[in-house]
């Protein structure tokens, strides 16, 4: 069973030889198939999908225009509040909460023809990068069903990594996005701050969250980014910057491009042999295709973490202070109300969720406020600096998404430092607030890893025209099948 | 044993969320690691530099106030854990 990619099945609407209903079935059914080995979904909405695949089909025989993703099946996180759809965030605190609204960027969906088919699991509020932080279950790599996904956006990665749909919606604060799209072979895409609307999706560290795609092809995240970008009334961070048509950026050759390759990052991968032979590999293709090679410096990339580590907590626990058994989400009655604050807190959030909240509210103490996250503030800014400079010498970074491919569930779930330092060559970009993605570049162990590429703000076409030269001249999608359908009668 | 500079009791305390005295042990050994990160933002030089809040030159982004179409009642407290009438119901507050 072959999903095709989001633009092959809108192709194939548009031609009459497919409905929206069809397309619709064939991904519910490759979900069904999986599902008992992948554990991605945490709600599949079949009546909901096939209801709305009734509607584009009629609306397209009326003779409608059809939007850019018309009968395309897209799963989405379950960060993102679906109006009447269940939406846990992945927590207990949650667990019940069904929103009276959706988030922008489902409706944008919805308005371009996409089809949601369910809603996936996900590190509790996205904090983590191995999907195990669920408080429900645990994801599986569609690549080999012993290892994650990676996380936070794991349920996404995994059923697009699986071929069940074609695109999905993530979210991405330090990497988790890109992170899981390395892990599960798919193109995974980090807009600029700001250039997605955050309004519905529920909060984690809000200078930093930014939603966007995960798909098996570049083009696909091209279009999907397409839909949902742009400024938003209900979102004051969203930018009023137009949004371009970014199929149309897309090329086939890389003549002209310069790319900036990070000494540092080089530095840090050298030591593992596959990975640094991998991703030297795939800066010659890029190479090969016509891009000039230059050398770039981040010299304050290894204080990433620190600083990541004080500010997205920091915000988090300004953020889940709204949980505390009033008006939506868990309630532990206690004998007054602040025994219910504390008690529907305790029992509310899970492990990871406890951590931040701990460090974040230290780090915004008094006494402690100047000396920890005013510090990281100012570190934020000579990252912000370090990108400026780097992109005065080249067009777009090229460099690693991942220190290694994916690991072994339980292999980091209780070490929480050794998981934090999954995101080491994703949080930098985060911070500066630039675009991001990965995109498949490979395998070691026979497991994918992907290549990120890095673009100026606002400049995600330009990242979008070297992901597909590359993606097209490398194949690395293409060239193997996911592991989760043997014995399961659907090889691709 | 790397130094740990959290009072944790106070801490949670300060955020509402009481710990087991395993979970606060837990988080102040896996801290420890994470601090010797934190330590070297100390050694670096920012007097001169100013803090970053967010990343894309936004400034007093400002609306007209105007009253627009908005959840109605029924929607905006039908997941209240507890309700009375129109209104969020909440344990006792004042004695």
């Amino acid at each position: 069973m072959t999903m095709n990619t989001g633009h092959e099945i809108r192709e194939a609407i548009a031609r009459g030889e497919v409905s929206a209903v069809e397309a619709t079935e064939t991904a519910l059914a490759a979900i069904a198939a999986t599902e008992r080995r992948l554990q991605a979904y945490l709600q599949v909405t079949p009546e909901r999908a096939l209801a709305r695949a009734k509607e584009i089909d009629a609306a397209i025989a009326r003779g409608q225009d059809l939007g850019l993703l018309a009968g395309v099946p897209v799963a989405v996180k379950d960060l993102f509040c679906t109006q009447g759809v269940r939406t846990t965030a992945g927590s207990k605190i949650l667990e019940n909460f069904v929103p009276p609204y959706s988030a922008t960027v489902v409706r944008r969906l919805e308005a371009q023809g996409a089809i949601i088919v369910g809603k996936t699991n996900m590190d509790e509020f996205a904090m983590g990068s191995s999907c195990e932080n669920s408080a429900f279950k645990a994801t599986r790599n569609p690549w080999s069903t012993e290892d994650v996904p990676g996380g936070s956006s794991g349920g996404s990665a995994a059923t697009v990594g699986a071929r069940c749909v074609p695109i999905a919606l993530g979210t991405d604060t330090g990497g988790s996005i890109r992170e899981p799209a390395s892990f599960c072979g798919v193109v995974g895409v980090k807009p600029t701050y700001g250039r997605v609307s955050r309004y519905g999706i529920v909060a984690f560290a809000s200078s930093l969250d930014q939603a966007g795609p995960m798909t098996v092809d570049v083009r696909d995240s091209a279009d999907a980014l397409e839909a949902i970008a742009g400024f938003d009334p209900m979102d004051s961070t969203s930018a009023n910057v137009d949004v371009p048509h970014y199929a149309a950026q897309l090329r086939n050759d890389l003549k002209g491009i310069r790319v900036g390759i990070v000494s540092e990052f080089e530095e840090s991968i050298a030591p593992d042999a596959a990975m640094h032979a991998l991703y030297k590999r795939a800066y010659e293709d890029l190479r090969a295709l016509g891009a000039e090679l230059v050398d770039v410096s981040l010299p304050h990339s290894k204080y990433g973490l620190a600083t990541y580590y004080l500010i997205a907590p920091a915000e988090a626990s300004s953020n889940l202070a709204r949980y505390d058994g009033a008006r939506y989400g868990l309630r532990v009655d206690g004998p007054d109300v602040f025994s219910m604050f504390d008690e529907t807190r305790a029992a509310g959030f899970g492990p990871e969720v406890k951590r931040r909240i701990i460090l974040g509210t230290y780090a915004l103490s008094s006494g402690y406020y100047d000396a920890y996250y005013v510090r990281a503030q100012k570190v934020r800014t000579l990252m912000k600096k370090d990108f400026d400079e780097a992109f005065a010498r080249c067009d777009v970074i090229a460099c690693p998404a991942v220190s290694c491919p994916p690991f072994q569930l339980g292999a980091k779930s209780q070490d929480p430092v050794a998981m934090y330092l999954m995101d080491f060559f994703t949080i930098p970009m985060s911070l500066a607030g630039v675009p991001a993605m990965s995109v498949p570049a490979g395998y070691v162990d026979d497991l994918p890893v992907g290549l990120q590429l890095v673009a100026p703000a606002f400049e995600e076409g330009r990242m979008f025209g070297v992901a597909h030269a590359y993606e097209q001249a490398t194949r690395h999608a293409w060239a193997r099948t996911p592991i989760v359908y043997a014995g399961d009668g659907h090889a691709a | 044993m790397p130094e740990v500079p959290i009072d944790i009791a106070h801490v949670a305390k300060l955020a509402r969320l009481p710990l087991s005295a395993e979970e606060a042990e837990r988080f102040s050994s896996q801290f420890g690691r994470l601090f010797e990160f934190i330590r070297e933002l100390q050694a670096l030089d920012v007097e001169h530099v100013h803090p970053t809040a967010q990343v894309i030159p936004l400034h007093n982004v400002l609306r007209t106030d105007e009253v627009r179409p908005c959840l109605d009642h029924e929607a905006a407290i039908q997941n209240a854990p507890a309700t009375e009438g129109p209104y969020f119901k909440m344990p006792r507050i004042l004695e």
